[in-house]
């Protein structure tokens, strides 16, 4: 059951061979085990779980069951969730409970799906680590003395370590694919606007889109399902049809053009990713696609870009958090400027404040044309490199982190070290293309490798197409980690019905 | 492009963070390698190009002016921090 896909769980649920009640208490026994170990998630509420999953089955025996109705799926702890705390990671929201929900919490209520908890992450999705949460770091289930990547670290751990069938998480600058890639699990960053931003925790609102984390591509195509659709409520969501992105998963890849970007694989990448990546490409080619050498020549200025815009946007939307209105307050102040001060001081931690700072700096009087103007305008020679690629690929392929996973600690007082990890991936949300990241071996210590597939625009169908063609002829997204707890009776009992 | 501390604690008081003076030398340190990082946009000839702000290059939309919201006063009240008589306890803002 741990590996069961979401079509396989729902399948079991639709025959009654298992009840969601008796699905979501494996799960929560299973994260209650092994939360203490690896950190993964902030909040875990039993009675609305299996309050949800109760609601669940009753619609299953009434014939009205979705393909996710049953389903436990874990929650950001980003998105607003009623009835539940919504921390973001952050001291400033500890005591937050949000009076109505993220239209992507709504969408997977709507689905029938169990929010089975809520995932830990880096402050205010600031980190690429998981080390900035304030409340502790998440370790990766691979190897417990590695990060497990960021933001939405503690989703991945949590699919990783099979806590859940599947996750949400959020991406601004590579905050799905990287915890991915380190984790070894699959994850998507749908087109900007494609998926409600809605009650989702602001940090850079021109790069920050929801998308699904899960353990193959075809799980992710059933959660963007849900997941995307107009809202009026999102000022930068886009009006389109509906689509049905499991429709292409079974095409074959025969005469799919792969473009490899030569400013991809170059010496920045270790020796151990480069072979996982290359052996994957050479899968490729076996499944009928041909690959050609492309370049992405402004590659180097995304990391500056990005250190721009997305501080810029922060330091305006974290200025909501003053201490007056909700969040939290310093205990003693000495007048209004003061309590602000003081409030912000304690309640933030020490990324978020330099990011802030960063973001003040750049949007101060007689900066603005150097930095975010220059920087608007840079984005739009990045994205330009990408529309000259996609007029003669139809994807581009390379390693999602130059490594696998760093060791906690190991990154944690040098941010520019910490922020060119993320190198790759930040061109995709400044281009606001899909990208993803699906496991495709192991490296060094035997830590997860992961393979970054960029899409053009609305593409999402075939790119699940391509992830899901590697994982039907290849198993590297079966693999659990192991752990102790695991192999001591803990695995359900009756494992053997499934 | 190089940052001063006096430039660190003027922006910390722009953002309304508290900074003491070790924490402001630090930060100086690590803003300083940030913005190193930064510059390099500076070398780059943007004068040809329109900034972007959406890929898809959408425009503001507009909407009925009619109620959308619903009373959801009990709700409000009850997960606020301090309410009193039905209404919101916040420290003095007007001074």
């Amino acid at each position: 059951m741990l590996n069961s896909s979401l079509k396989q769980l729902s399948a079991l649920l639709a025959a009654k061979k298992i009840s969601s009640t008796e699905l979501t208490g494996e799960f929560l026994r299973r994260s209650r085990a092994l939360n203490p170990d690896y950190n993964a998630f902030i909040s875990i509420n039993e009675e609305a779980s299996l309050a949800q999953a109760g609601a669940a089955d009753r619609i299953i025996a009434s014939g009205c069951a979705q393909p996710l109705t049953g389903i436990p799926v874990a929650q950001k702890d980003i998105f607003c969730t009623r009835g539940w705390r919504t921390t973001c990671g952050s001291r400033m929201l500890s005591n937050f409970i949000s009076p109505y929900d993220a239209n992507v919490v709504e969408r997977f209520n709507a689905a029938g799906a169990v929010n089975i908890g809520k995932t830990n992450m880096d402050e205010f999705a600031m980190g690429s680590s998981n080390e900035t949460s304030f409340y502790g770091p998440v370790k990766n289930p691979w190897d417990v003395t590695a990060v497990p990547g960021g933001s939405s670290g503690g989703s991945a751990c949590a699919v990783a370590a099979r806590m859940t069938p599947a996750a949400t998480g959020t991406d601004t600058g590579g905050s799905i694919r990287q915890p991915a890639a380190l984790c070894g699990i699959s994850g998507m960053k749908p087109t900007y606007g494609l998926v409600s931003r809605y009650g989702m925790v602001a940090f850079a609102s021109s790069l920050d889109q929801a998308g699904p984390m899960a353990k193959s591509a075809e799980d992710l195509a059933l959660m963007l399902n849900v997941m995307a659709k107009f809202d009026a409520r999102d000022s930068t969501s886009l009006e389109r049809e509906p689509e049905d992105y499991t429709r292409d998963l079974d095409k074959p890849l025969e005469g799919l053009c792969i473009g490899l970007p030569k400013e991809y694989f170059v010496s920045e990448i270790s020796e151990d990713v480069a072979r996982a990546v290359e052996a994957a490409i050479a899968e490729y080619r076996k499944l009928g696609a041909k690959t050609v050498e492309v370049s992405l020549p402004n590659t180097k200025l995304s990391v500056p870009v990005y250190y721009v815009l997305a501080p810029a946007e922060a330091s305006s939307n974290l200025s909501r958090f003053d201490g007056v209105r909700y969040g939290y307050r310093a205990p003693q102040y000495d007048g209004l400027a003061d309590m602000y001060r003081k409030s912000r001081a304690q309640g933030f931690g020490a990324e978020v404040k330099r990011r802030i700072l960063i973001g003040t700096y750049v949007l101060s009087h007689g900066y603005y044309d150097a930095y975010y103007l220059q920087a608007q305008k840079l984005r739009r020679l990045i994205a330009q490199d990408f529309a000259e690629v996609f007029t003669h690929c139809d994807v581009i392929m390379g390693p999602t982190s130059p490594t696998v996973a760093f060791d906690l600690g190991e990154k944690s007082s040098d941010p520019v070290q910490m922020y060119l990890s993320d190198a790759y991936t930040i061109a995709v949300n400044l281009a606001g293309l899909p990208g993803m990241s699906i496991p495709v071996g192991f490296g060094n210590k035997n830590r997860p490798v992961g393979l970054h597939i960029v899409g053009n625009y609305f593409t999402e169908a075939q790119m699940l197409n391509v992830a899901h063609q590697y994982q039907l002829a290849t198993g590297w997204h079966l693999q659990i980690p192991v752990n102790r707890k695991s192999q001591t009776g803990l695995e359900p009992k009756n494992a053997e019905r499934f | 492009m190089s940052l001063s501390l006096d430039d660190v604690k003027r922006v910390a008081n722009l953002a309304r963070i508290e900074i003491g003076e070790d924490e402001a030398r630090a930060a100086l340190t690590q803003l300083s390698g940030i913005f190193s990082l930064i510059e390099q946009m500076q070398a780059v000839d943007t004068s040809a190009l329109k900034p972007m702000s959406h890929s898809q290059d959408v425009t503001q939309r507009l909407r009925p002016d009619a109620v959308t919201e619903t009373d959801q006063r009990e709700l409000f009240q009850s997960i606020a921090p301090q309410v009193e008589g039905g209404l919101y306890l916040v420290p003095k803002v007007i001074e």
